[in-house]
């Protein structure tokens, strides 16, 4: 039925909400990604960024607030050439990490 | 008051150390490496927040320290444990018995070199905070174009919070040495954008956050939240600087006739030969490790062996001075407990 208006779904983050069982998981074969302080210089030096929008520094937040779709769709345009790893200040293999993502978000079908 | 002091560093926690020694009484020693007294501050020319002449403070207490004993040009040899004292030999022969030493060795600037992507020592518009500061001074400097400053750039974080050099602790002064640095920027050329590259920004200390809201309100200074991750020149010789905004999520370039690298604090050195010498621990952070960092900073774990200044971290000038005075405060006692 059409009332001439439609509701949009709210795009609040409800942190009570969020499963972060397989964030968990993931933290667990990679303790390092905690240790990213969001500075960029991934994205940065990312040759996938300026066409795809690919940002591992929004995958890495987008998983720990639940929006693992978005950040599951950012990923398929990393090509791993790892100049990430080469620049991440905080010395995150983030290469291996993208993988780990990978391996433990696709589980069930990506 | 015949006991030997021996305060190894001519820098202003070494002046200020030896200023109050004298004044409780004491004849202290102090060594300084180099042929000027006033360590890194003598080459720095304002100071934050206040912008108080460098020259000032570094004056002032050559001024009240003038009657120690003061060796310039000199370096240690070598330390000796004697039974109750230590034997400290110097470069020019003399030798001091003492049981009482004094460390004020302070830090180093991070060589920017190392960064190899920010091309320090390859672009001529790369300078560091400190090659600033002497432009400042003396107003000479190849790299700095005074007509035509169209756009600057400041790095933050060069050399700290990066494991990649090895150097992951903050720097701590170099957020607000970066505004100070902005504002005198735009002051002397008002026409000029002026951008501060940061991750984050931490202004901790007495007036800094006003500081920080006047480059922004008064003076316009940009802050651009997101890490440079390479600078390259372009074909007219200016650089081009590429980071990401992380506020807004999109890749930033920007292209500037001249690039400030705030390069951080590692520890000299010289700090850690001295501790090599006088088997002194090293803390995890790279610098000489207190008896206790909250409670006892001043304080070594070997017995008549006492620290000042950035020797143990990042300090700021007031916070410097004032760990010189408390350090001053406790040889005096530990003489008295000696007696």
């Amino acid at each position: 039925m059409d009332f001439g208006f439609k509701l949009s779904p709210s795009s609040a983050i409800n942190l009570d909400k969020v499963d972060l069982s397989r964030f968990e998981k993931l933290h667990g074969i990679e303790p390092d990604i905690i240790k990213c302080m969001a500075c960029g210089s991934c994205t940065s030096s990312c040759p996938a960024n300026r066409f795809s929008g690919m940002s591992l520094r929004k995958v890495i937040l987008d998983l720990q607030r639940g929006r693992e779709k978005e950040a599951l769709g950012m990923l398929r345009n990393c090509m791993l050439c790892g100049k990430c790893t080469m620049v991440c200040p905080r010395g995150i293999n983030t290469r291996h990490l993208i993988l780990s993502i990978c391996r433990i978000y696709g589980e069930d079908g990506k | 008051m015949k006991e030997n002091i021996v305060i190894i560093g001519g820098g202003i926690a070494g002046l200020e150390a030896a200023a109050q020694l004298l004044s409780l009484g004491y004849k202290p020693i102090i060594i300084e490496k180099s042929d000027h007294l006033g360590g890194h501050v003598a080459e720095w020319n304002c100071l934050f927040p206040d912008m108080t002449p460098a020259r000032d403070i570094v004056s002032s207490l050559a001024a009240r320290s003038a009657d120690a004993n003061i060796f310039l040009n000199t370096e240690i040899s070598f330390v000796n444990k004697l039974k109750d004292s230590y034997n400290i030999m110097l470069s020019n022969g003399i030798s001091i018995i003492t049981k009482i030493i004094l460390v004020t060795t302070g830090f180093s600037v991070f060589d920017a070199a190392k960064k190899e992507e920010y091309g320090y020592g390859v672009y001529d518009q790369v300078i560091t905070n400190r090659d600033l500061e002497h432009w400042f001074n003396t107003g000479e400097d190849k790299r700095v174009n005074d007509c035509g400053m169209n756009a600057v750039g400041f790095v933050h974080c060069v050399g700290s919070r990066d494991e990649k050099a090895r150097n992951p602790q903050c720097s701590k002064v170099c957020c607000i040495t970066a505004v100070k640095q902005a504002i005198e920027l735009k002051q002397k050329f008002p026409d000029a954008m002026v951008y501060c590259f940061y991750m984050d920004l931490r202004m901790f200390g007495k007036k800094y956050e006003d500081f920080y809201i006047s480059a922004q309100r008064d003076y316009g200074v940009r802050f651009i939240r997101g890490r440079v991750s390479e600078v390259s020149e372009n074909i007219d010789g200016r650089v081009i600087v590429k980071a990401e905004d992380t506020l807004s999520g999109k890749p930033v370039k920007v292209t500037l006739d001249l690039l400030v690298l705030m390069a951080g604090m590692v520890c000299s050195p010289d700090s850690t030969r001295v501790a090599n010498m006088a088997r002194l621990p090293v803390d995890s952070d790279g610098f000489l490790k207190s008896e206790d960092n909250v409670a006892d900073i001043i304080s070594s774990p070997k017995e008549g062996v006492f620290y000042a200044g950035a020797c143990t971290g990042p300090k700021t000038v007031p916070e410097t001075l004032a760990e010189a005075r408390a350090a001053a405060l406790k040889v005096h006692l530990y003489i008295k407990g000696l007696e």
